[in-house]
């Protein structure tokens, strides 16, 4: 696909998974480019929060392999999991912040575990990552105090806090007013051109992700459909590609969950 | 017959899973001790806060305990054993027993809900992505935790009803037996092994009730049903599975 081997950050092949019948990944082969901004564009459903989990080492393949760094993330022990996940920012569609702890400690959780940071030091870094979500003055409040959009801010303050060389949004403009978006766009790709981050982006809303991306891959049912460059895909005749950027219900990336029967012969069975 | 084989093979699982788990936490718990802060949190959450249930618990057992007695006491003249009676039955028995099903009442639905809520928002999975292993930073401490405060709160049990305000109260303060013979009977003839054995007990209790509620809140499904079903099932199996070790050590220890 693109570039020489040690560029390449994450690579994924040949992946299958499946959650009982349902097929969410049937032969996948994704490159995530290092120190670059990826999208993952995709409808809802596909499996791009479960692609995420894969890659994070929560969820295990049915086939096919998935390495972070060279490393396949499904072949270590669990300590070496950990430690590969040191390196690793997972940002969750719900946020998952710690309930019993507030914005403050959510953010200081992951240095006060890994790190032997004096108090002082732990300080300053929280409230610097708090001030670059715009979330300084929310500190002292309760993740139940907060709204989603800032929940899931406060979850990116906590999953940059260690610096990690990977990090994967799951939908992180999803509950944002658009001057939060902007801010939050700003902010992906000022960690990505400073520290040199590797991005991984799940997202609908494909014209802002397109805007801040590098290389974009679209899925649906199972397969990569498309992938390439936001130029690449914005001008990609592929009719899928077209589909999903215009947001056209009809087209071949289909918009209904797949049901046995049709739609006319569900409605006019009778109730037995 | 399938069906019931259905159910043992379920229930083989569950042990299993269970059992497991169990190890896991086990090999977690010493490096949960280089944590006191965490352990201390989670003891003022199941300990503190049952307090209140366990002392006035206590108190009405050991009242109640020593109304029966001194009326059947003083059917043969003997009401001056009353305080033999009211510590015999509530140190080898009630205290460990009441105190274990209040406990699972009180502390271990909280614990089973609280673990199984977080479970089911993404927290322990927002942990383990954080290289934090959920069993060493959740379960241990919490699973540590019930287990001290079993014997704790199994002995302010038997404080509140033999002296402070149960079987005292109603016996000397109100019946009028002697505060000294009270006293000296209990002294007499309470052995320190009596103690010792109550607080096995309670220590055995306290494990069954922690392993239970950590076990079915960490395996909870991920949903409201999931976490209500975990709260339930963990005061059910825990109070269950007391009454039924209670008889069993009392068997080895009475021997
Ligand atoms: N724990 C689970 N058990 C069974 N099926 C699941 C589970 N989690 C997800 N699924 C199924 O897997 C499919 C993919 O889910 P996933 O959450 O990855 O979708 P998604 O692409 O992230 O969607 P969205 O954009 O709406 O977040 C869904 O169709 C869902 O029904
Ligand atoms: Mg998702």
């Amino acid at each position: 696909m693109i570039s020489p081997d040690s560029d390449i950050h994450v690579r994924v092949r040949g992946l299958r998974f499946s959650f009982g019948p349902r097929v969410i990944y049937d032969g996948v082969d994704l490159d995530i480019p290092r120190g670059k901004i990826t999208a993952i564009l995709g409808p809802s459903g596909t499996g791009k929060t479960t692609l995420l989990r894969l890659i994070g080492g929560q969820w295990r393949p049915k086939s096919g392999s998935i390495e972070v760094d060279g490393v396949n993330v499904h072949k270590q022990s669990r300590s070496q999991l950990f430690e590969l996940r040191k390196r690793m920012g997972l940002l969750f569609q719900s946020g998952a912040l710690l309930t019993d702890l507030s914005v403050f400690e959510n953010v200081a959780f992951p240095l006060r575990e890994h790190t032997d940071l004096p108090e002082s030091m732990i300080r300053d870094l929280v409230l610097m990552n708090l001030e670059a979500v715009g979330l300084r003055g929310a500190r002292e409040l309760y993740p139940e105090q907060i709204s989603g959009g800032m929940s899931r801010r406060v979850a990116l303050a906590r999953a940059i806090a260690l610096e990690p060389a990977l990090i994967m949004f799951d939908e992180p403009f999803t509950g944002q007013d658009p001057i939060s978006m902007g801010v939050l766009i700003r902010l992906v790709r000022t960690l990505n051109k400073a520290q040199g981050l590797t991005s991984i982006i799940v997202s609908h809303d494909v014209k802002e992700v397109l805007s801040i991306s590098d290389y974009a891959y679209v899925i649906s049912g199972g397969k990569v459909l498309d992938h390439g460059t936001p130029e690449a895909i914005r001008a990609s005749r592929s009719e899928y590609a077209q589909q999903f950027l215009h947001g056209r219900p009809d087209g071949p990336v289909p918009f209904h969950y797949k049901a046995s029967k049709n739609y006319a012969d569900d409605l006019l069975e009778s109730v037995e | 017959m399938s069906r019931g084989s259905n159910i043992l093979a379920e229930f083989l699982r569950g042990l299993g899973q269970a059992t497991f788990f169990l190890l896991t936490i086990v090999r977690a718990l010493p490096g949960a001790l280089l944590r006191p802060r965490l352990i201390v949190q989670q003891l003022y959450h199941v300990g503190v806060l049952s307090l209140i249930i366990i002392v006035i618990s206590g108190s009405f057992v050991g009242m109640i305990l020593a109304l029966q007695g001194y009326r059947t006491l003083s059917h043969f003249g003997a009401t001056s054993t009353l305080g033999v009676f009211v510590s015999f039955v509530v140190v080898r028995e009630l205290a460990p027993v009441v105190t274990a099903l209040l406990f699972a009442g009180r502390a271990g639905s909280a614990l089973a809900a609280e673990i199984g809520l977080m479970k089911a928002t993404d927290q322990l999975s927002g942990m383990e992505m954080m290289a934090v292993d959920p069993v060493k930073r959740v379960i241990a401490p919490r699973f540590l935790a019930a287990l001290i405060a079993m014997p704790l709160l199994t002995s302010i049990f038997a404080v509140m009803a033999i002296g402070v305000a149960g079987g005292h109260l109603i016996g000397v303060d109100l019946l009028g037996v002697d505060q000294g013979t009270y006293w000296g009977q209990i002294h007499a003839e309470l052995r320190p092994h009596d103690v010792v054995e109550s607080l096995i007990k309670s220590l055995f209790f306290g494990i069954v009730i922690a392993w239970i509620s950590v076990y079915q809140g960490y395996f909870a499904a991920p949903t409201s049903e999931g976490v209500s079903r975990a709260t339930t099932s963990t005061v059910v199996v825990s109070s269950l599975i007391v009454v039924g070790l209670d008889f069993v050590l009392t068997a080895f220890m009475f021997r």
